[in-house]
């Protein structure tokens, strides 16, 4: 007697609970060997996974077995020179030979514990302990939005909202509840009459003609029974539910000018690629919007934004501007959550960083989240910066600038701009 | 030669029908030789289900674990980089005996599968004595359900983390979870969740009473002459701190209970490798040839055949790098083969050593041989100085108060009841494992548990690994814990949890 069954399609996950599991008890050791990744690997191949590996003593499951010593007698095949009473020298190091009682035990050698994990699961670690700042402040501030859910039937409405067959059903329901008594009248003198019309006594007749007023009086009643009144109108009811609204939009900001040097672009682009990772897995509704400027803004898609190259001199303010437009055009901040990032090596044209800080303090930070600034440079500040930092003394809990000076620095610097802030 | 006059196939692809087909022609085979099965269930899975299979250590529904976790990305890992294949089957011993088949097998490899686990494995399950003993394949199923289900409850109400330390604990001593002299009820889920709840209460209330601390004037006097508790050592440790731990409570008992209970349906597997195995891989070469000599497989599916179940019984020696142990396929095949042969052609040697069956019916014989016995004593019996030439066999002592590691037996006239008992005796697994008993509890006083470990051949415990164990053991006891390594009556070792302050010793 044999079942033969085709579980192909079954899950094939079973493991996933006890891998994740795993994964929580030497939560430590991976998130170590995760940052060790992020300072060796260059963050454009952040897209894999990584290889980590735990010191096999520390993961092991202890079991009572043997230890070296005492005597041991063993069996072995393939003899090819012994006979007995051979007496073989110990092998140095006093290892005995290669089989001890231990290797039962997978957690016993001292090889490292070696093993993959995926890249959701390591830029979930790389990512843990951040947030876009701001974001829950601003939901719990009350500038909800709300959708419409059914909620049954209610008497009162607008007449858009009739529910015809509710209606026309509680209109008849009145019908009957008024006119019964009269019908059932009507229909008892109607027999009546039906008997005294070929009556010929002239008290049948008064009778008759008695009933017959009675009969007109009554059909007349039960007429003047509206057919359909105000209270029989039933409407449809619809309530307002909040909704949270994780829906964010993200305005990254390049400068791609001729003073970025292609190493200083390329840490900005590194910058803004971590940002955008963390902005796809954070937040489930985030939209991005590319900015790249030299002396005039243009807004690009992503791939350009990151790749095509251009060059020119240099007005912040033109992004600052152009943000300025698209916001109003597309993101009004009722109903959008804005944070903006801009990175720069800080070479502006000087009359143009007043510019800036009207722009930035008078246009823009009112609308924002958060606005956070990175300069990549070694050397001395300009007057970009300058003009920021007034923007800072206005603006201090949500406004954020950070100096960057080497690839190395992108993502502690990342880090600091986005910690989670505790409550 | 052109043999193959019907052949149930002739492409390395396989289809259900191909399946079915040669399920019903080896499972005929294998009632003419008279082999008792439970049904077959055959799953087919994919290479990821398979490695789940894997990773839950041949359990088809296991609780949650972060160990398995870590098996399963163990083998997850060396799968992926190419450093081993997947077994070709995973057989459950339940009834339905259920058998894992991966799509990526060729047609061959389907038909030895279900030779080797429908029919080996599975008359084995049904037929050998420590299996029907210490498990109920009916009920297995039903009882890993129940477990797990259990177990995520309480997950629900203590908290993953509570779970797991149990757990934790438990597994640390899992290899000491079985009574060898008793026999076991046989599991029943209804059962158990009937009495789940009766047991909790009955249980605790036990437990309050052997710790009573009130004084009961008239004991008080008896309890002079102190007698020890327990009265005799105990080795089933789990047992143990399922009845008498003093601070567990009612739910961690239970999840014992569990662990206690599925090592014991796998104690059988660790005693009967070499026969199992070696009854699967005897029967898989014997039902295929006879699929071959009656011209319903192909040479092309015989070569393949052959290779691979060369491979299976491949036996590196002892100076290979790729030695491993003995490995117990070919140790558990090349006996059986042999007592066929001694049945069939006993020499003047067999009739000397195997003089009750030289020339017996062979069907009937080993029929008896995987019924009887388990891998210690199978050996004892069955091991004939053929196979101990074939493979080479010798036997050494390695003594740390001798200088040299001196070679005691070979595989000659003088040596084989040497090397033979020897062996056997590597497969003891009261020699394999450290002899560990609760000696003694301090019921009236501290309440410490003390453990003997009975040293076998002055090996002592691994040090480390000790200690960790008893970390455990001090979890799931609640007191302190000693361990006393004994040698010949003599303490030799202690080990202690938590350990002593420095200023008392």
């Amino acid at each position: 007697m044999t079942y033969i069954v085709d579980r192909r399609l079954n899950s094939k996950n079973k493991s996933t609970v006890n891998r994740q599991r795993f994964l929580e008890r030497y939560r430590q050791h991976i998130k170590k060997a995760v940052s060790e990744a992020i300072d060796k690997r260059s963050i454009t191949d952040i897209h894999n996974g990584e290889k980590i590996s735990i010191p096999a003593k520390d993961i092991g499951e202890p079991i009572f077995h043997h230890g070296q010593g005492g005597k041991k007698v063993r069996v072995l095949p393939g003899n090819k020179e012994f006979v007995t009473g051979d007496q073989i020298k110990r092998p140095e190091g006093g290892g005995g030979s290669g089989n001890g009682k231990g290797a039962g035990n997978s957690g016993e050698g001292m090889d490292d514990f070696v093993f993959n994990i995926t890249q959701e699961e390591f830029l979930n670690f790389m990512f843990e302990d951040l947030a876009l700042p701001n974001l829950v402040k601003r939901h719990l501030a009350g500038n909800t939005e709300y959708k419409l859910h059914r909620a049954g039937i209610a008497n009162e409405g607008t007449p858009g909202k009739i529910n015809i067959v509710r209606s026309l059903r509680a209109a008849n329901a009145r019908r009957i509840a008024l006119t019964g008594g009269k019908r059932r009248k009507l229909k008892e003198l109607e027999e009546e009459e039906a008997k005294l019309l070929n009556a010929s006594h002239p008290d049948d007749l008064l009778r008759l003609s008695e009933i017959q007023t009675q009969i007109a009086e009554l059909r007349k009643k039960i007429q003047r029974v509206p057919w359909l009144d105000d209270f029989d109108l039933k409407y449809n009811l619809h309530v307002k539910h909040p909704v949270p609204r994780s829906r964010a939009v993200m305005f990254c900001i390049m400068d791609v000018s001729g003073s970025m040097d292609q190493a200083t672009k390329d840490i900005a682009k590194r910058f803004f690629l971590l940002l955008y990772l963390f902005l796809q897995r954070n937040y489930e509704y985030t939209e991005v919007v590319f900015i790249r400027h030299h002396t005039s803004a243009k807004e690009v898609d992503e791939q350009e934004f990151f790749y095509s190259r251009e060059t020119g001199g240099t007005i912040v303010s033109s992004a600052l501007k152009l943000t300025d437009e698209i916001i109003s055009e597309r993101y009004p901040p009722e109903q959008w959550n804005i944070y903006a990032a801009q990175a720069s090596d800080g070479d502006n044209w000087n009359d143009d960083s007043t510019i800036c800080y009207k722009v930035l303090s008078e246009r823009l930070m009112p609308k924002l989240q958060y606005f956070s600034y990175i300069e990549i440079t070694a050397r001395e500040h300009q007057a970009l910066w300058t003009a920021y930092e007034k923007v800072l003394e206005d603006f201090p809990q949500t406004f954020a600038m950070r100096q960057l000076v080497s690839a190395s620095d992108i993502f502690p610097v990342f880090r600091q701009l986005f910690q989670k802030k505790v409550a | 030669m052109a043999r193959a006059q019907n052949p149930i196939s002739t492409s390395s692809e396989w289809s259900f029908e191909l399946v079915q087909a040669y399920d019903q022609a080896i499972g005929e085979i294998a009632r003419e030789f008279g082999l008792d099965t439970y049904p077959n269930q055959i799953e087919i899975i994919s290479s990821e289900q398979m490695m789940d299979a894997y990773a839950s250590v041949g359990m088809p529904i296991g609780y949650n674990h972060w160990s398995y976790g870590k098996q399963f990305l163990n083998v997850q890992q060396s799968y992926n980089r190419g450093q081993m294949g997947l077994a070709y089957e995973i057989v459950i011993n339940s009834n339905p005996c259920i058998a894992y088949l991966m799509e990526e097998n060729t047609m061959m490899m389907q038909a030895l599968v279900i030779a080797h686990a429908c029919y080996g494995h599975n008359s084995f399950f049904k037929g050998n004595y420590l299996f029907r003993t210490w498990t109920d394949a009916s009920s297995i199923i039903d009882y890993l359900v129940f477990a797990k289900q259990y177990i995520s409850e309480c997950e629900e109400k203590y908290g993953v983390e509570a779970v797991e330390a149990i757990l934790d604990s438990c597994h640390a001593i899992m290899n000491y979870g079985v009574d060898r002299y008793k026999r076991p009820y046989p599991i029943s889920t209804q059962e158990e969740q009937l009495r789940q709840k009766e047991r909790e209460e009955y249980l605790q209330r036990q437990i309050n009473d052997l710790w009573r601390t009130i004084p009961n004037d008239d004991h008080d006097k008896k309890q002079k002459k102190k007698v020890r508790f327990p009265e005799e050592p105990q080795e089933n440790l789990l047992y143990f701190i399922e009845k008498k731990a003093p601070l567990l409570e009612p739910w961690q008992r239970e999840i014992v209970r569990i662990v206690r209970k599925i090592a014991q349906y796998f104690y059988p597997q660790r005693q009967t490798q070499v026969m199992n195995e070696g009854w699967a891989t005897f029967w898989h070469y014997h039902l295929i040839n006879t699929l071959y000599d009656r011209g319903l497989v192909t040479d092309g599916f015989m070569l393949e055949f052959m290779q691979s179940h060369t491979s299976v019984i491949y036996q590196p020696s002892y100076d290979s790098p790729y030695y491993n142990g003995i490995n117990p396929y070919t140790l558990g095949f090349s006996i059986y083969t042999d007592l066929k042969r001694i049945c069939e052609n006993p020499t003047e040697e067999d009739k000397r050593w195997f003089p009750e069956f030289a020339g017996s019916n062979w069907v009937e014989t080993l029929d008896f041989a995987m019924r009887n016995f388990k891998d210690e004593s199978f050996i004892l019996q069955f091991l004939s100085p053929k196979v101990m030439r074939d493979l080479k066999l010798f036997c050494i002592l390695d003594d740390d108060k001798n200088p040299t590691i001196d070679v005691t037996a070979i595989h000659d006239d003088e040596g084989y009841r040497a090397v033979r008992e020897a062996l056997s005796a590597q497969y003891n697994l009261g020699n394999r494992e450290p002899n560990i008993q609760i000696y003694e509890v301090d019921v009236r006083g501290d309440r410490s548990i003390t453990l003997h470990h009975q040293q076998f051949n002055r090996q002592p415990l691994d040090e480390e690994s000790a200690q960790e164990v008893l970390k455990h053991i001090h979890r799931l006891w609640g007191f302190d814990v000693h361990l006393h390594s004994v040698r010949d009556n003599e303490v030799v070792e202690s080990f202690h949890c938590p350990l002593p302050k420095k200023e008392d010793h």
